[in-house]
């Protein structure tokens, strides 16, 4: 099948400093593409350049056939973006952070729905308390429910893997890697060393612009 | 194809945009509302600052009621103005810093219409209860009983503007970590023709002229912000959040 998310000839300037130049990347059904670099080297940039967020870019990107800005609300309708902050309101609890955000997607949803998904992130118990009165772990595991609740084919995750603990950590792997083993597509960033399963790919950002597909 | 196999794609396969704008918007508004049931002092500051605004100018200026009775208008809806645009700084701060703004305009929907839920619960949780606040006010500034009504109908219909115009600013200076200077200078300029029918409207009250023409200025001016300022608050967003 053909790509999903392509980007031709990206580069991005940030200060003065180049933090890739003629970047070319295409995701497709089924793969699963780590951005690595050290901190700095303009990963976060490059998530937001490709869900649609950052206009400071030169080069091109297309959601399947169709650039995306002519697509762009199809692409929104097929993308969950997890950024650093969790875009969790701490003053509201688990429940009505999560209905806030299939309302968002168009769907009324159902209660039992984001119980599950709760229930799913490990989340059972805590679902009428305030977000402010969870962990750091937690409240990451409220937004990462979001990934179970709205299926959407396209995953942009940037650092998921913060605050959670070690079991956490292989749950969500587990997650990725069935998500992209079905058809879907991740797009992330991570510190953490995946367990190579199924298909991997990274690129990594270094200094002056240089990058290099692995 | 055989319904268990959508049932097994969904999820991977891309889909199609699909609507439910009414159900986004209600749900913006019911989100909305509760964060600020759950955060009562964020309400009670610019009541609590109209209050206590209004109260000093007896003890500064004169006691007397006709002194007091001419400037009432002018001093009630200058203090209304300054209440919200005190208000208007936290509009989009929270949403911006938990990465709630974000994923707003990352939603499939308008963006302009869910800004509108957002700023018609901040002119519900402002505007209306310092339109309702200002009759009792009006009492401590000797103001004639009979301009209350429209005292109250004015700044009513006159905050809707106001509080539309200064989400402008505030989607502007959300990116900056001292926005709120640079966000009054923004928005007082355009909100001058609202503060001047708006007074015009309480004395005209007063003297007995009819308030009906300054009434329906300020219920023009409001429709106007309603139709303009949500696109012009969702490009601001836009471009703070580019930045």
């Amino acid at each position: 099948m053909t790509a999903r998310l392509q980007a031709r000839n990206l580069s991005c300037e940030r200060d003065g400093r180049m933090l890739f130049r003629d970047l070319d990347l295409a995701i497709g059904p089924g793969e699963l593409v780590r951005i690595e670099g050290p901190n700095g080297s303009g990963k976060t940039t490059l998530l937001k350049i490709l869900s649609g967020q950052l206009g400071d870019y030169e080069g091109d990107l297309y959601w399947g056939d169709a650039p995306l800005s002519r697509v762009r609300d199809a692409f929104l309708s097929n993308l969950v973006y997890l950024g650093h902050a969790t875009g969790i309101k701490t003053a509201l609890t688990a429940l009505e952070n999560l209905a806030w955000y299939q309302a968002l997607a168009g769907e009324t949803g159902s209660e039992a729905a984001r119980l599950a998904a709760l229930r799913e992130v490990g989340l059972a118990g805590f679902e009428d308390l305030p977000v402010a009165q969870l962990s750091a772990g937690q409240q990451r595991r409220v937004a990462l429910a979001r990934l179970e609740l709205t299926p959407r084919p396209l995953w942009v995750l940037d650092e998921p893997f913060t605050a959670i603990d070690k079991a956490g950590v292989m749950a969500l792997e587990q997650r990725l890697h069935d998500h992209v083993a079905r058809g879907g597509s991740v797009l992330l960033t991570t510190h953490h060393d995946l367990a190579a399963q199924g298909t991997l790919r990274r690129i990594r950002l270094g200094g002056g612009g240089e990058h290099a597909q692995l | 194809m055989p319904s268990s196999d959508t049932e097994s794609l969904r999820g991977v396969e891309p889909v199609e945009p699909s609507g439910g704008l009414g159900v986004a918007m209600a749900a913006t508004l019911k989100r909305d509302l509760t964060l600020a049931a759950r955060r009562r002092s964020d309400i009670m500051n610019p009541l609590a600052f109209f209050a206590l605004v209004i109260t000093l100018f007896p003890l500064g200026i004169s006691p007397q009621p006709a002194l007091l009775a001419t400037i009432a208008p002018g001093l009630l809806w200058v203090a209304a103005l300054l209440a919200t645009l005190l208000s208007l700084e936290a509009l989009f701060r929270a949403d911006y810093e938990d990465g709630c703004l974000e994923q707003l305009l990352l939603a499939p929907q308008p963006l302009p219409a869910l800004v509108l839920g957002k700023v018609c619960v901040h002119w519900l949780m402002t505007g209306l209860p310092l339109a309702l606040m200002a009759p009792l006010l009006g009492l401590l500034l000797a103001l004639p009983a009979e301009s209350y009504l429209v005292l109250s109908l004015s700044l009513a219909l006159g905050s809707v503007s106001l509080s539309l115009i200064g989400a402008i600013g505030a989607a502007l200076t959300v990116g900056l970590s001292r926005g709120g200077v640079l966000l009054s200078l923004l928005v007082l300029p355009l909100n001058i023709p609202v503060l001047i029918f708006g007074t015009g409207a309480v004395q005209a009250a007063i003297i007995g002229d009819p308030v009906g023409p300054h009434l329906a200025i300020l219920g023009a001016l409001c429709c106007a912000a309603l139709m303009m300022a949500p696109f012009a608050i969702a490009a601001s967003l836009r471009i703070s959040i580019n930045g």
